[in-house]
């Protein structure tokens, strides 16, 4: 689903050239549940926004479901975005002044589709992440947890080959943490590709592979025996 | 690309900030409602103008002797001379291009002694001596009878039309006037018609009607002018105007009286298409200086919008890059700028053409009143052309409001826009 062959990134920093991403190959499979650990300043949130397509490689070959992502224009990387892609953000990012409903609506906006289908489809991820009585609610009128639920619903409703998950567990307590990985633990049994960048050792424990990034390069890739989140709840 | 989707997005985006929004969008209310009052002054003050010339054949000019200032073919300079009337016809023949040439004369005037008498009434009035084709010239409204026509001149007819002034003057109230006879220099003359001067407002039109009209050769019998003829007044027709075409018409009398060609002082004139054309050149004037004005008020609210929309577009960075990531291209983003600012103007700029209109329906209905007044200001509005324009100026205006930030809130990477909170 991803193949990543020497991958390099570097960014100006005035008259210092600061080598962020040194060399990566890295191959993952549909299906796949990986977690991207490392502190911070390994590159792990670089290497995330070029995966994400939200920045670019300097050099070095990306290749999403076979589709080479190189020198998009930014029309041809939105497109991309909105329909390999979904995000899962640290912060939630919903928007503000947006209902629950729409907010998971609107990356169907984007694709174009039909206001009473868009809601529809929304609708139906919001009933999928236990969210449906909320659906008219505002995003400030929710818990963290439910937040993070919605952004997930919406990361989910244009049917996205990778969910990209930055550090998804980062602003919640240990259980909430847990139920959002449980959700995310039932999405991947479904079939669904993710990548969840963490620097928390029980979360990655999580997943099915862990991947560890230090200076800008991996130093460790190894699969483990995945605990299910339902067990700590 | 304006869906419902977009209205609601447009809305919420408005709607969330209420007083910052309202505060905005009287920059530009305040902007179109300026120009619009500017336009309608001006309207109104070239109305008032052009009402004093309304009906008057503009295409015109009065002409008149004046003794000669060089001398020539033998003949003295200051010498005094007299149009006759022959000189109607040889301008006729020789100048192509005219269309009415009315000889007059005229007996009395301002502040003359009594002239006319109806039994014991007596009064000052001019009295001209004119063919029925003055009318045309000079509008006039015929409230009673009839004006003269060419029988009257062809008999020599002693008949008069007389100004509704005189009937004031000289008629008690329910006074029958047609048929009746006043006494003009001790000559008799049967009043058959009444008239009212048309293109004078207020008080003018009560001086100007202190007049009196006779058949032209009548006025010659009784007054014993002859042939001489006192002024003329030529209109030039549609195809020419009369400025170019009045030296020729110099050029003919001069033949005629044996004056020299380059004394220009022996014929007077009053070009009345001259004038028209120098107010014309005022008022378009004025029209520009309200276009200029009004358009640099529009343009502080624009600018205000602007302002505005680049803070809205640094306030919803975060926003912004989340909605990239989701998929938005950056043409929907810059939509989304531009279509808020440009619907924020052309809401802001309705109300401030709607306001306009208001306040120049009341200042209309005020004017009706005191509409007697000599007031050189009349009918102040704006054209729909005026209005369509405001419209295009707002439509552009918005897109230039909105240009600026549209081009900010993609300018900035989606990576560095979702780091920013």
């Amino acid at each position: 689903m991803i193949k990543i062959e020497n991958l390099h990134k570097s960014y100006q920093t005035g008259a210092n050239s600061l080598h962020v991403l040194k060399g990566l190959n890295l191959n993952i499979k549909e299906g796949e549940l990986v977690s991207i650990m490392g502190s911070s300043g390994s590159g792990k949130s670089t290497f995330l926004n070029i995966l994400g397509i939200l920045d670019e490689a300097d050099e070095g070959k990306y290749l999403l479901d076979g589709v080479p992502i190189k020198n998009l224009s930014e029309k041809k990387a939105a497109n991309y975005r909105n329909k390999f892609l979904g995000f899962i953000f640290q912060s939630f990012n919903l928007i503000g002044y947006k209902s629950a409903i729409d907010n998971v609506a609107l990356p169907l906006y984007y694709q174009g589709m039909k206001r009473a289908e868009r809601l529809d489809r929304a609708m139906q991820y919001l009933e999928k992440v236990g969210l449906a009585d909320w659906a008219t609610h505002l995003p400030n009128q929710l818990s963290g947890g439910q937040k993070q639920r919605i952004a997930i619903a919406r990361a989910l409703a244009s049917d996205p080959k990778v969910l990209l998950a930055d550090e998804p567990t980062g602003a919640l307590d240990t259980k909430t943490s847990y139920e959002i990985m449980n959700l995310i633990q039932e999405i991947n049994d479904e079939g669904k590709t993710i990548l969840v960048v963490t620097h928390e050792e029980d979360i990655a424990e999580m997943t099915k592979r862990i991947v560890h990034l230090r200076d800008g390069v991996i130093i460790k890739d190894t699969p483990v025996q995945q605990k299910r989140a339902l067990d700590y709840v | 690309m304006f869906n419902r989707d977009q209205w609601d997005e447009i809305l919420e985006s408005l709607s969330s900030n209420w007083f910052r929004t309202i505060m905005t969008a009287f920059g530009v209310f305040w902007g179109i409602f300026i120009l619009v009052i500017l336009l309608a002054a001006g309207n109104g003050l070239g109305n008032g103008v052009k009402s004093n010339f309304s009906g008057l054949a503009t295409n015109s000019m009065f002409m008149w002797s004046q003794p000669t200032s060089i001398s020539y073919g033998g003949l003295n300079k200051g010498r005094r001379y007299n149009f006759k009337i022959g000189d109607v016809d040889a301008i006729k023949r020789n100048v192509k291009g005219l269309k009415i040439v009315s000889p007059r004369n005229r007996l009395g005037g301002f502040g003359g002694d009594n002239n006319v008498q109806r039994g014991l009434k007596k009064g000052a009035f001019n009295v001209y001596g004119d063919y029925p084709q003055i009318i045309e010239q000079q509008p006039m409204d015929i409230t009673a009878g009839r004006f003269i026509n060419q029988i009257d001149i062809d008999n020599e007819r002693k008949v008069a039309v007389i100004g509704y002034s005189v009937v004031n003057e000289l008629y008690t109230a329910d006074e029958e006037i047609l048929g009746t006879y006043v006494k003009i220099n001790g000559v008799n003359f049967q009043v058959i018609g009444v008239y009212e001067k048309k293109g004078m407002r207020g008080q003018d039109v009560e001086e100007a009607s202190k007049e009196i009209i006779v058949p032209f050769s009548t006025y010659g019998k009784a007054f014993h002018t002859g042939e001489d003829v006192g002024f003329m007044s030529i209109t030039a027709d549609d195809d020419h105007t009369i400025t170019e075409l009045k030296q020729e018409v110099f050029d003919v009398i001069k033949k005629r009286h044996r004056i020299a060609p380059e004394d220009n002082r022996a014929v007077g004139n009053f070009d009345l298409y001259q004038q028209f054309k120098k107010i014309n050149g005022l008022m378009t004037t004025l029209n520009a200086v309200a276009y200029f004005v009004g358009i640099l008020v529009l343009l502080s609210g624009i600018i205000g919008i602007s302002n505005i929309m680049l803070i809205v577009v640094k306030e919803r960075t975060n926003e912004i890059g989340v909605r990239r990531a989701l998929g938005a291209t950056p043409w929907s983003i810059k939509s989304q700028v531009l279509s808020e600012s440009i619907f924020l103007t052309i809401i802001a700029g309705m109300a401030g053409i709607s306001f306009a209109t208001g306040v120049l329906w009341i200042a209309n209905k005020y004017l009706d009143q005191i509409e007697s007044d000599s007031i050189m200001f009349a009918d102040p509005s704006v054209g729909l052309g005026a209005i369509i324009t405001a419209l295009l100026i707002l439509v552009v205006s918005g897109l230039l409001a909105g240009f600026i930030p549209a081009q900010n809130a993609i300018k900035i990477k989606p990576v560095d826009a979702l780091r920013t909170e």
